[in-house]
């Protein structure tokens, strides 16, 4: 087969993750190709509602949901564009005294782990922070350093400086098979092939291609979380708001207009990249948020969408290096909650590719979890 | 709710669709937004009284042979139904008294006809700004005309025809201003001898041109850069003709420039589109039963490719003998034979297409309008905004969505889509076909959240579970 490109590094997979590795290799002074068989930003990068969240991580996400937290609050240094970044707080509402109480314990954990920006609320502060919250809410969750961002605009802003900086991206273009000629990859894909040293596997919900080629399968799942949005409302909700016992995120836009997930999934079809909406239970979405703010009741839904997201059974990702090859990385699997962590992943897997080694807390995201027995639940277990 | 053939739109050809499987003995539901079958075509066709029934003329008349037919069919009938989501299961999920269900299909047959191609030029969202379409409605639904001479401007039959109503009526238009560039007609003209073969459209063209010329309607010909004038309501129509500038005064201003295919339906449902040249816009595929590339979806209509009234009827038949076959509801070889006629038929009609769409091609301006000019209306985008984005590497519709969110509002695309396909297309040098068109999401139209916390869908209900904690 003919061949396509030869770089330092070959990334499969346009999304946020894959560009975002591919920007921070490049910024370390590596040749860098992309390849994605769609477009960039097809799938869950350039569709998911946008949150930028530390809030309520899995105790083993926090440390790089801070660092890449640290990197959202300088966005535009890094990729030359705000990526329509807002910063705001993230609320976490308690509908019951017991969903309280849990949040409380949540509070301590995060706490005793050494992180600050998780803050417990009373009714007061909440209505203080939220207006229209509804009467039947008692408190919440904070993190008030946190924020939204539009993510098109994000992941293309991403691929943009990459470009500049010498990253080629081949769109349409689908990798199939892996060989290993001495130290040098082989990336076949439908257009030729591409040569590397070191392979970046970013490939979302697609992922497994990669890694069941290394001999290493791992049980990604390809989901579809689903969203709403509605016409454009007066302002009533400067925060990002998710709720304890039931899915839900909600925010109102700068234009107005509401956008709504929470995480309940319609069907998705990874064969042929569609996804199909499931209003049976998008119209439990809309019950909660008109539960949780009374003014929704009046509102309308201009639109829905759905997005190809990869979930493991776990709920984190698969972050760091093959276990059976050596010069492979992998970063996906980010189960419905990756955005807020591409900046922050990127740079870890450039600095995994350059150097071989990271300072970053990656030991539970290890793909090894996977094999055999034993060592899944002992990788599971959160850091503390 | 459960039906064996949903039928979506009650014009000609969701009426002869319906008509024909229920008549074959299928469960049939047809839904439509109106309250009472006829369509755009055959608006209020049971109801219209007498004089404006003259007045719309013969053609318009002969729907109500069409509504009568399907009233004594059996179908079922859901008027005021609107149809918000049409899944790949073939759920159809339908708003109707403000309350929305769902009807599993086992066939469905979009025919959801045509729209108004969008026509932006400098002043087209000002108010006073309306559609030949638009005006047409009000005739025919509550026999309105306007109280003042409006100016009809662009290209088209329907554009002529509205003129003629309206003279009729005693509201003669102010004027019409027609782009149809110079020396189209002699291009168009090899397109005659095939056109002759489809019965009666050109003698009534021409008997339509001659009334207006009697009535002495002012009719300028190869107007190009039109522009409506005014500060915050439309004042004057103005325009290049026979090499000088004019201007038309009037606060009622009529545009017009063909009519699509109405995709929002077929694109939700995933059909193919493939991109005429000939109509100037995408064309869902359908096989020579209607059927489009997604089984037991057919598209009859306008909604396959504009083809008028007479061939709808005829192509919701075929389609209708296409669902009966998938859902082996009939006798091939009988079935077969009907249809065999049917295309006979269809072929005939649809012979005076090519020379009007030769001849009636949409305008240069509104295929590439000026950048100043607005192209999104809902978000207020302007066709310069779109060039920018496109320089910025914007590859296509979809993403043209994020960088401006055009095709974000209410209207979901539908007044914006194909200009902004073109526009893109012509900055990045691709044919329309790569850049292709939204992505049409569900709901087509605007639903009250409080609608769609009590949608009823039956037996299927949605279970409490959801659990990514996330996706936030
Ligand atoms: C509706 C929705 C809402 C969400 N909301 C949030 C939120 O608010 N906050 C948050 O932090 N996260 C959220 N997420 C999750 C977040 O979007 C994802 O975790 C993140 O975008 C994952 O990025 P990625 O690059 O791993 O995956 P993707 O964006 O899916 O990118 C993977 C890419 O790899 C390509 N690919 C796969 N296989 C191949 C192959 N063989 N050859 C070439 N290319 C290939 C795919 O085409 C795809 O483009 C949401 C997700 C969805 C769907």
């Amino acid at each position: 087969m003919a061949l396509l490109a030869r770089a330092d590094v070959v990334v499969v997979g346009g999304g946020l993750h894959g560009c975002s590795a591919a920007l921070h290799c490049a910024l370390r002074g590596l040749s860098v190709v992309v390849v994605e068989k769609n477009t960039v930003a097809r799938h869950a990068s350039g569709v998911n509602a946008g949150g930028v969240r530390r809030l309520g991580r899995h105790p083993a996400e926090i440390p790089i949901s801070v660092f890449s937290m640290k990197l959202w609050h300088r966005i535009a240094e890094l990729v030359d564009d705000d990526c329509g970044f807002q910063p705001a707080p993230q609320i976490k509402v308690a509908e019951t005294e017991a969903e309280l109480a849990a949040l409380s314990e949540r509070a301590a954990l995060v706490r005793g782990l050494g992180y600050e920006h998780e803050e417990l609320l009373d009714q007061a502060r909440l209505r203080e922070l939220l207006p229209a919250v509804a009467e039947h809410c008692v408190g919440g969750l904070a993190s008030m350093g946190d924020g939204y961002a539009v993510p098109y605009l994000t992941t293309f802003a991403f691929q943009r400086k990459a470009r500049a900086l010498g990253v080629r991206f081949f769109e349409e273009t689908r990798a199939q098979e892996l060989t290993r000629d001495g130290t040098v990859w082989r990336l076949s894909t439908d257009r030729g092939t591409v040569e590397a040293e070191t392979l970046v596997n970013c490939g979302g919900a697609w992922a497994n291609l990669v890694a069941a080629r290394l001999g290493e399968p791992a049980p990604v799942e390809a989901i579809a979380p689903m969203m709403l949005v509605t016409a454009r409302l007066p302002h009533f909700c400067d925060a990002v708001v998710g709720a304890t016992g039931r899915p839900l995120s909600f925010k109102q836009m700068p234009n107005g207009t509401v956008v709504i997930g929470g995480g309940r999934r319609g069907v998705a079809d990874p064969e042929t990249d569609r996804t199909d909406l499931r209003f049976a239970e998008l119209r439990l979405t809309a019950r909660t948020a008109a539960e949780v703010f009374p003014v929704m009741a009046g509102a309308t839904i201009v639109r829905g969408w759905a997005g190809i997201e990869g979930r493991m059974p776990d709920d984190i990702p698969v972050i760091g290096p093959s276990t059976t090859e050596e010069r492979v990385f992998h970063a996906f699997g980010f189960s419905a909650h990756g955005f807020q962590l591409g900046p922050g992943v990127g740079s870890i897997m450039a600095e995994l590719v350059a150097t071989g080694a990271t300072q970053a807390p990656i030991a539970p995201f290890s793909i090894g979890r996977f094999q055999g027995g034993g060592s899944l639940a002992a990788a599971t277990a959160p850091v503390h | 709710m459960r039906c064996d053939l949903a039928v979506i739109g009650a014009g000609p050809a969701g009426l002869a669709a319906a008509t024909r499987a229920a008549e074959a003995g299928l469960a049939v539901e047809l839904f439509d937004e109106q309250p009472a079958p006829g369509g755009q075509i055959y608006r209020a066709i049971e109801t219209v009284p007498a004089p404006r029934r003259a007045l719309l003329g013969p053609d318009y008349a002969a729907g109500a042979a069409l509504a009568a037919a399907f009233r004594a069919s059996g179908a079922g009938y859901r008027p005021g139904a609107l149809v918000w989501n049409v899944d790949s299961q073939l759920n159809v999920d339908f708003s109707q008294d403000g309350r929305s269900r769902q009807c599993r299909a086992r066939a469905v047959v979009v025919a959801t006809g045509a729209i108004e191609r969008p026509t932006p030029l400098p002043g087209w969202t000002l108010p006073g700004v309306t559609t030949a379409g638009a005006l047409q409605i009000l005739l025919k639904a509550q026999g309105l005309v306007p109280a003042e001479g409006v100016v009809l401007a662009g290209s088209g039959p329907l554009l002529l025809l509205l003129a003629e109503q309206l003279t009729r009526a005693g509201a003669a238009p102010r004027a019409i201003v027609e782009t149809v560039p110079r020396g189209r007609l002699s291009a168009a003209a090899r397109h005659l001898p095939a056109a002759l073969r489809a019965p009666g459209y050109l003698a009534k063209g021409l008997a339509m041109l001659r009334a207006l010329k009697r009535a002495g309607v002012p009719f300028h010909r190869g107007a190009e850069a039109l522009a409506i004038e005014g500060a915050d309501h439309a004042e004057a129509l103005s325009f290049t003709a026979g090499g000088r500038r004019q201007r038309i005064e009037s606060r009622l201003i009529a545009l017009h420039q063909g009519v699509v295919p109405n995709q929002q339906m077929t694109r939700l449902l995933r059909c193919e589109h493939r991109w005429s040249d000939g109509q100037r816009c995408f064309l869902p595929v359908v096989d020579d039963w209607f059927e489009s590339s997604v089984e037991k979806v057919f598209v009859a209509g306008d909604g396959a490719g504009i083809g008028g009234a007479k061939s709808a009827a005829l192509r919701g038949r075929l389609a209708a003998l296409g669902a009966l076959r998938r859902l082996g509801a009939g006798e091939d070889k009988r079935l077969a034979g009907e249809a065999a006629a049917l295309r006979g038929a269809l072929d005939k009609d649809g012979a005076v297409r090519p020379l009007l769409e030769a001849l009636y091609a949409p305008s240069a301006q509104i295929l590439a309008p000026a950048d100043d000019t607005l192209i999104c209306r809902c978000e207020e985008v302007t066709a310069g905004a779109l060039r920018k984005a496109v320089a910025l590497g914007c590859p296509g519709p979809n993403q043209a969505k994020s960088f401006l969110r055009c095709g974000m509002g209410p209207c979901q695309g539908r007044l914006c889509g194909l200009a902004v396909s073109e526009v893109i297309a012509a900055e990045r040098g691709e044919p329309q076909q790569t850049i292709d068109y939204y992505r049409i999401r569900p709901p087509l139209k605007p639903l009250p959240l409080a609608e769609l916390a009590a949608f009823d869908v039956g037996d299927d209900a949605g279970d409490e579970a959801g659990d990514d904690q996330d996706a936030a």
